[in-house]
């Protein structure tokens, strides 16, 4: 999983080949001596091999940014019938770094969106590698009233390094675009449900995040920080990012145990990069069992259960002091 | 001795700090706005001897297991005198009952982990459990990098705690002091039904220092200030510290007379 070992592995596997090609041409004084040497190296090569075998927080990091992993587009085409994008926050811009339309999830009408990456650095201009400004966020929560209007389930896909840090983007109030995201889909009338499939980078993650259920594909990430951010701050050195991605438990695993996501859908094989069909397949069967149990809910538990859901995420000790007027 | 005198960051004026006092700890010369601790606010802006604090004694853990978060937290503690980054409670703003919530920047620069989070939320329920409106002073950093995801949670469940309010028909009045960031900002902060800033505070999402990397251009003179906020559409006014009471105090009053309910009252 890690390129400077795997180079080691190669580097010593090629000596010890080597080696022992000297051995059957060779005279028998070396072998003595060669012998021990390749002993040596074999056991070397196993603790690497061993070593490189452990997924390391950072390995996820760059898999959850793998270049090849399927995009919003990519899921839609696979997943959704019918489908069509739909444009515009109607106050500023067309956003591309979010996308969003309506179509039929099997039989089921939903109204879908996502952050959006480019597949090349001239469509990743375009798009800002998936960043979006507060037009993104807006066209992202006319959509979501669209479909309260209409009684559609939301689905939200994540996939972003975070919110674009721009000129334009303060000018147009980024910050007030992401609070009022989370303000309102606090309390929309629809189940959503929300997948992170890729980065889940900070506010600009959590502006789509706030749903009844919030699922992680395994090999994806949800931070508040980039491990890059958090090492220049922490230790002034940005090429410390594999300690931070290790101190800011940012993987799966770690939201699933600490409860602050519901799931995590496996990604088939080697990942979803390398699959994109089976990976969208295993997500529209969860999104599909997902929504039909939301819809069964009246809602009035399902908009207190989203309330409570992340009204008790928060870890802390509270010493409460004796009440004088207990006492007898 | 440095105790005694104090140097203004922007115009090097030396002051006495026990004349700044007076000018509500704004620099005579040039009107720059020094830093307030959480004390302080309370003393200039609750009805004397009115204030009430809630849940005081709400610690935060390290729950990442964090480098260096436990000493952060401990060294905060003792310089401050405060458990946490927040002080909330209730009390009178010129005669009128209120919730009131004030960050202090001394405290890990005020950032938001899960103490901060929940004591915002307790607040926002308690005005909406006794029917009465909220006022927030903020300052932050955003949200507290060593608490991880439980961090960025917070920003949504005090968004969700602010609908609540909202809900009820009751008013949450934020006011942005230097400085006003991240994760704060995009959550309770914008989300005031009436937002307040003080002179010269800088306000907004992404840090000016990751904006000038990011885009590698020199940024506009004035960038992320609460006038240039104010110029952009994003407050609804900037008030100097002295005014701050007789501000809040009229929008307590204008908000404490419903109409409609009066209507109703007066017909039946």
């Amino acid at each position: 999983m890690n390129k400077d070992i795997e180079r080691e592995i190669k580097n010593l596997k090629d000596k010890v080949k080597k080696l022992k090609e000297r051995i059957l041409k060779g005279n028998k004084k070396e072998i003595n001596k060669i012998e021990p040497l390749i002993e040596e190296m074999s056991t070397k090569i196993q603790e690497l091999e061993r070593l490189n075998a452990e997924v390391r927080p950072i390995d996820i990091v760059r898999l959850a940014r793998h270049p090849k992993r399927p995009t919003t587009m990519d899921y839609i085409r696979l997943m959704v019938r019918n489908f069509m994008e739909l444009h515009g926050d109607r106050r500023f811009a067309d956003d591309q770094a979010i996308i969003g339309g309506i179509g039929f999830l099997n039989d089921i009408p939903v109204t879908i969106i996502g952050h959006q990456k480019g597949r090349n650095t001239k469509d990743n201009l375009k798009r800002h590698f998936g960043m979006a400004h507060p037009e993104g966020y807006r066209k992202a929560l006319r959509l979501m009233e669209q479909a309260e209007r209409f009684g559609r389930p939301i689905i939200n896909l994540i996939d972003t390094p975070g919110a674009y840090p721009g000129i334009g983007a303060e000018e147009r109030g980024q910050a007030e675009a992401i609070a009022y995201n989370l303000y309102k889909m606090s309390g929309l009338k629809v189940p959503i449900v929300s997948v992170i499939t890729g980065e889940g980078g900070s506010g600009g993650a959590l502006a789509l995040g706030v749903a009844d259920r919030v699922y992680m594909l395994s090999n994806t990430i949800y931070s508040v920080i980039s491990p890059e951010g958090c090492a220049a701050i922490l230790w002034k050195n940005a090429t410390k990012s594999e300690d931070a991605a290790e101190s800011l438990k940012l993987t799966a695993n770690d939201l699933l145990k600490f409860r602050v996501i519901d799931d995590i859908i496996e990604e088939p094989g080697e990942g979803a990069h390398a699959n994109h069909e089976g990976m969208a397949k295993r997500l529209k069967s969860k999104l599909l069992e997902t929504i039909k149990e939301l819809l069964s809910r009246d809602l009035i538990t399902l908009l207190n259960e989203r309330y409570e859901k992340f009204r008790k995420i928060g870890v802390f000790v509270e010493d409460i002091p004796e009440d004088p007027l207990v006492k007898m | 001795m440095s105790k005694l005198f104090i140097k203004c960051p922007r115009c090097k004026t030396t002051h006495f700090i026990s004349f700044l006092k007076h000018s509500a700890y704004v620099c005579s010369k040039c009107g720059y706005h020094f830093r307030l601790d959480a004390p302080k606010r309370i003393k200039m802006l609750c009805d004397k001897g009115s204030f009430k604090e809630f849940d005081k004694d709400i610690k935060s853990l390290d729950p990442l297991a964090f480098p260096k978060y436990k000493e952060k937290l401990e060294k905060s503690m003792n310089t401050t005198g405060l458990k946490e980054a927040v002080v909330t409670g209730e009390c009178k703003i010129g005669g009128f009952p209120t919730t009131f919530g004030v960050m202090d920047p001394r405290f890990i620069m005020a950032s938001m982990g899960s103490v901060v989070g929940e004591k915002i939320t307790r607040m926002l329920e308690y005005s909406y459990e006794n029917y009465l409106p909220a006022v927030l002073i903020i300052s932050s950093g955003g949200a507290r990098m060593q608490e991880g995801i439980y961090s960025l949670m917070q920003m949504a469940k005090t968004s969700a705690a602010v609908k609540r309010l909202n809900d009820r028909g009751l008013p949450l009045f934020t006011v942005l002091a230097d400085p006003t960031t991240g994760g704060v900002t995009a959550s309770f902060a914008m989300l005031g039904d009436i937002i307040i800033a003080e002179p010269d505070a800088l306000i907004g999402f992404a840090g000016p220092r990751v904006i000038q990397q990011t885009i590698g251009q020199k940024l506009p003179k004035g960038f992320q200030k609460s006038e240039f906020l104010l110029e952009h559409g994003m407050l609804d006014m900037v008030i100097p510290r002295k005014n701050l009471k007789a501000v809040l105090t009229n929008l307590l009053e204008i908000h404490s007379v419903r109409p409609y309910e009066n209507i109703r009252g007066e017909m039946q």
